[in-house]
C-alpha cells in the first residue's frame, strides 16, 4: 500500500528515488569497571583507527563534491582525533580509574568543550567546541558499533529524509546524488528550501513526521509542487507522476530556450530581470538561467561565512569576480544588513526586544563607520572591473541616505587621490522597505540614483506584523491595495525625476504581482536565479496595455488582498 | 634543545586554518615540540592545546624542540611560518 505524506511545498519539481535517513542514532551508554584494562585502551585505539579511516573517506568524498575549502572541517576533526592532548587523556583516564572508554571519552571530551565554551570572548573557539562534539560522536558510534549517517558517502539516487536540514549538514551532502529534500520541520524560507531551490531539486518541508513514516531504503516520490511525498507508490502512482514530472520537465525546457532572449512583453516592452545573490558561488545559476543582471547582492554572507570582518582585500576579491563574471551587465551590492534576525558571533549587537525595530543594516553602518567604510573601498575599487550600483538598505530619512553617500563620495575621493582606477559612473540607490520612505519617495528620488523595493520588510513594517509569527501570518498581504499604492508612487516618483525602479523582494517573481507591477512600469525585476526563466516567460505573454488599467484598479477600485487576486486572475488566463 | 622566536604578523593570528597547518608540520617529527606564548607552553602537536593559547597578531611566541630531529622539526615549522605569511 502506498502512502501520501502532506507538507509544504518548497521548491518544485518531482524526484522519484530511495529514501535516505538523516537522522542521528542513539549514542547513549552506560558507567562500567573494567578488569581487562589493556583491553578497554585496545578498543578505544580501534574506535580511533575506525574513525581516522572513516574520515579520511569522507574527507576525499567532500573534496570531489565541495571542493578543498569544503573538505577542511574533517582535516580539522582528523586534527583534533590525533591529538594527544585529548586522545592520550581518554587513555589515561581509563588506566586511572578503570572505567569503560564510553565513560573516559565523554568525561575527557566533556571537559574540553566547557573550557571551549567558556570562551566567550573568542567566538571562534567557541564554535570549536562544536568539532569537538562531532569527533566524539564519531568516536562514541564506533565504541558502541552503530553506524552513523555519512551523508558525504552517499553512493546512489536518494531523497534525503531528516528532521530539520542545517548548512552543517548539507554542506556535507554528495549533491550528486541527491535528488530531493523532505523534512519534519520549517517553511519555505528554511535553510533547506533555499538550498533546494538554488539546486533545482524538489522539496517539501513541515511534514511534522516524515522521519517516523517513511524507512531508509523505502521507495518515495516527491512532489515538490503539490507539497506530498507518496512512500511506497502503487503502479499507478508511477504512471502519473511520471506523467507529472515529463510535463513539468518539457515547461522547464521552453523556458530553457529563453535563456539568451531578453525580456519583452507581447507588445515589444523590454523590461529587465535580474537575479538575487548570496555570495560568488551563485553565480553559475545566474548565467545558466540568462539573468540580465544582478539586482540584488546580499554581502551580509561574506560577514556572516567568515569569523572574523571580512578584510578589504577579501571583499575587493569577491565583488570583482562577481563583476567581472557578470560582463558588463549592473550589478547593484546591498551593503552590510546585519541586524534583526542576522547576527555575527564576532560583532556582538547588544540585546533588544525589537531587533527588526532595532539598531541593523544601515543604522549600524552609520554607527560603525570603520566597517562601512572598508566596505565602500573594496566597491570602490572592485567598480573598475564591471557595471557596480551600491544600494543602501533601511534608509528611513534623508539625513540617513545623505549621511552614507557622503561617506560613500569621501572614500571614493580618497582613492583617486590615491590614483587607484575607478570607475566614474557608480550609481548609489537605496532599498524601499520603510514606509516612511516611500511615503516620501518624491523627495529621496531627487538624490537617488534608483530604488530597489524590499517587498518582505514594507509589508511587514507597513502592515505592523513580524513576518516570522504564525499568529499574524494572515497579514502578510502583498496585493492589498496599501502596499500596491506605496509600490505606486515608489516607481512613479523614481520616473518623475527619470530614474529607475526596481523590486528584489519574493514578489518580483510572483505569477499574481508581475502582471501588476508591469501595469505599473517597474523597471528590474530581481529574484532567485530559478525563477528568471519562468517570469521571462509569463511576461512575454503580457501586454503592459492592458495591465495598466489592471493596475489602476488594482489600487483604486479594489479593497483588499483577495480581490487583487481575482482581479488579475480576469486578466491573465 | 632547538628553539626559535617568531614575530608573528598573520592577521587571524594563530587559530583556525594556521594552527592546523603548525600543528601537521610539527606531528611530521618525533621530537617533543612546544609552543610558548605570555608564559603558557603548550605541546604542538596539540590542535586544541594550540587554538587555546589564543595567539593573535603582533604575538611574540618562542617554540622549542628536543629530540632526534630537533633541528628539522625546527627549520620545518620555520618555513611553514614564512610560506604561509604567518610569522617572521
Amino acid at each position: 500500500m502506498s502512502t501520501q505524506i502532506k507538507g509544504i511545498a518548497a521548491s518544485e519539481g518531482i524526484a522519484t528515488a530511495e529514501a535516505y535517513l538523516l537522522v542521528q542514532p542513539d549514542l547513549s551508554f552506560s558507567k562500567k569497571s573494567i578488569s581487562d584494562v589493556d583491553g578497554e585502551v585496545k578498543r578505544l585505539q580501534d574506535a580511533l583507527t575506525q574513525s581516522d579511516n572513516e574520515l579520511t573517506k569522507i574527507r576525499d568524498a567532500a573534496k570531489e563534491s565541495l571542493g578543498e575549502e569544503g573538505a577542511q572541517v574533517f582535516d580539522a576533526h582528523k586534527l583534533i582525533l590525533a591529538d594527544p592532548e585529548f586522545t592520550g587523556a581518554v587513555e589515561q583516564q581509563i588506566k586511572d580509574q578503570s572505567v569503560n572508554a564510553e565513560q573516559a571519552l565523554d568525561e575527557v571530551s566533556q571537559n574540553f568543550i566547557t573550557i571551549f565554551e567558556g570562551m566567550t570572548d573568542n567566538p571562534y573557539m567557541q564554535e570549536r567546541a562544536a568539532d569537538i562534539r562531532d569527533v566524539t560522536k564519531r568516536v562514541m558510534a564506533h565504541l558502541l558499533g552503530v553506524e552513523l549517517p555519512n551523508p558525504s558517502l552517499i553512493d546512489h539516487e536518494v531523497i534525503v529524509v531528516a528532521h530539520d536540514l542545517t548548512p552543517s549538514d548539507t554542506a556535507q551532502l554528495n549533491k550528486k546524488f541527491v535528488r530531493g529534500f523532505i523534512t519534519d520541520i520549517g517553511g519555505r524560507t528554511a535553510h533547506s528550501a533555499i538550498m533546494a531551490r538554488s539546486l533545482e531539486l524538489p522539496a517539501v518541508v513541515g511534514t511534522n513526521t516524515v522521519t517516523a513514516d517513511i524507512k531508509d531504503g523505502d521507495q518515495v516520490i516527491l512532489d515538490g509542487l503539490d507539497g506530498v511525498a507518496i512512500v511506497n507508490p502503487s503502479d499507478d502512482d508511477v504512471a502519473k507522476y511520471s506523467k507529472l514530472a515529463s510535463d513539468f520537465a518539457a515547461e522547464k525546457a521552453e523556458w530553457k530556450k529563453l535563456k539568451s532572449e531578453a525580456t519583452v512583453t507581447a507588445d515589444g516592452k523590454h523590461f529587465d530581470i535580474a537575479a538575487n545573490i548570496g555570495s560568488p558561488d551563485d553565480l553559475d545559476g545566474v548565467l545558466d538561467n540568462g539573468a540580465e543582471g544582478i539586482g540584488l547582492y546580499r554581502t551580509e554572507f561574506l560577514y556572516m561565512q567568515s569569523d572574523q570582518l571580512p578584510t578589504e582585500e577579501d571583499q575587493f576579491n569577491a565583488y570583482k569576480k562577481v563583476l567581472e563574471s557578470m560582463n558588463g551587465k549592473p550589478v547593484v551590492v546591498r551593503t552590510m544588513d546585519i541586524g534583526g534576525d542576522k547576527h555575527l558571533p564576532y560583532l556582538p549587537l547588544p540585546e533588544e526586544d525589537n531587533p527588526f525595530l532595532g539598531y541593523r543594516a544601515i543604522r549600524i553602518s552609520i554607527d560603525q563607520q570603520d566597517i562601512f567604510r572598508t566596505q565602500l573601498r573594496a566597491l570602490i575599487r572592485a567598480s573598475a572591473f564591471g557595471e557596480l550600483r551600491i544600494m543602501f538598505p533601511m534608509i528611513g530619512t534623508l539625513q540617513e541616505f545623505r549621511t552614507a553617500k557622503s561617506i560613500f563620495e569621501e572614500e571614493k575621493a580618497k582613492l583617486v587621490s590615491e590614483g587607484v582606477k575607478i570607475s566614474d559612473s557608480i550609481q548609489t540607490g537605496m532599498m524601499m522597505e520603510i514606509p516612511a520612505a516611500a511615503v516620501l519617495a518624491d523627495q529621496f528620488a531627487k538624490e537617488v540614483d534608483f530604488f530597489s523595493i524590499g517587498t518582505n520588510d514594507l509589508i511587514q513594517y507597513t502592515m505592523a506584523a513580524d513576518r516570522g509569527n504564525e499568529r499574524v501570518s494572515y497579514l502578510y498581504q502583498p496585493y492589498n491595495p496599501s502596499i500596491l499604492r506605496l509600490i505606486k508612487h515608489i516607481i512613479e516618483s523614481a520616473h518623475k525625476e527619470g530614474k529607475w525602479a526596481g523590486m528584489c523582494g519574493e514578489a518580483a517573481g510572483d505569477d499574481v504581482m508581475v502582471p501588476i507591477l508591469l501595469g505599473m512600469g517597474l523597471d528590474e525585476y530581481s529574484m532567485s536565479a530559478t525563477s528568471v526563466l519562468r517570469v521571462r516567460s509569463l511576461m512575454k505573454k503580457l501586454s503592459t496595455a492592458d495591465l495598466q488599467t489592471l493596475a489602476e484598479r488594482a489600487v483604486n477600485e479594489s479593497l483588499t488582498n483577495d480581490d487583487n487576486i481575482k482581479l488579475v486572475s480576469e486578466y491573465v488566463k | 634543545m632547538e628553539k626559535k622566536e617568531y614575530h608573528v604578523i598573520a592577521e587571524t593570528g594563530i587559530h583556525a586554518r594556521p594552527a592546523t597547518m603548525l600543528v601537521q608540520a610539527a606531528s611530521k617529527f618525533s621530537s617533543d615540540v612546544n609552543i610558548e606564548f605570555d608564559g603558557k607552553s603548550v605541546n604542538l602537536k596539540s590542535i586544541m592545546g594550540v587554538m587555546s593559547l589564543g595567539v593573535g597578531q603582533g604575538a611574540d611566541i618562542t617554540i622549542t624542540a628536543e629530540g632526534d630531529d630537533e633541528a628539522d622539526a625546527i627549520a620545518a615549522i620555520t618555513e611553514t611560518m614564512t610560506k604561509e605569511g604567518l610569522a617572521e
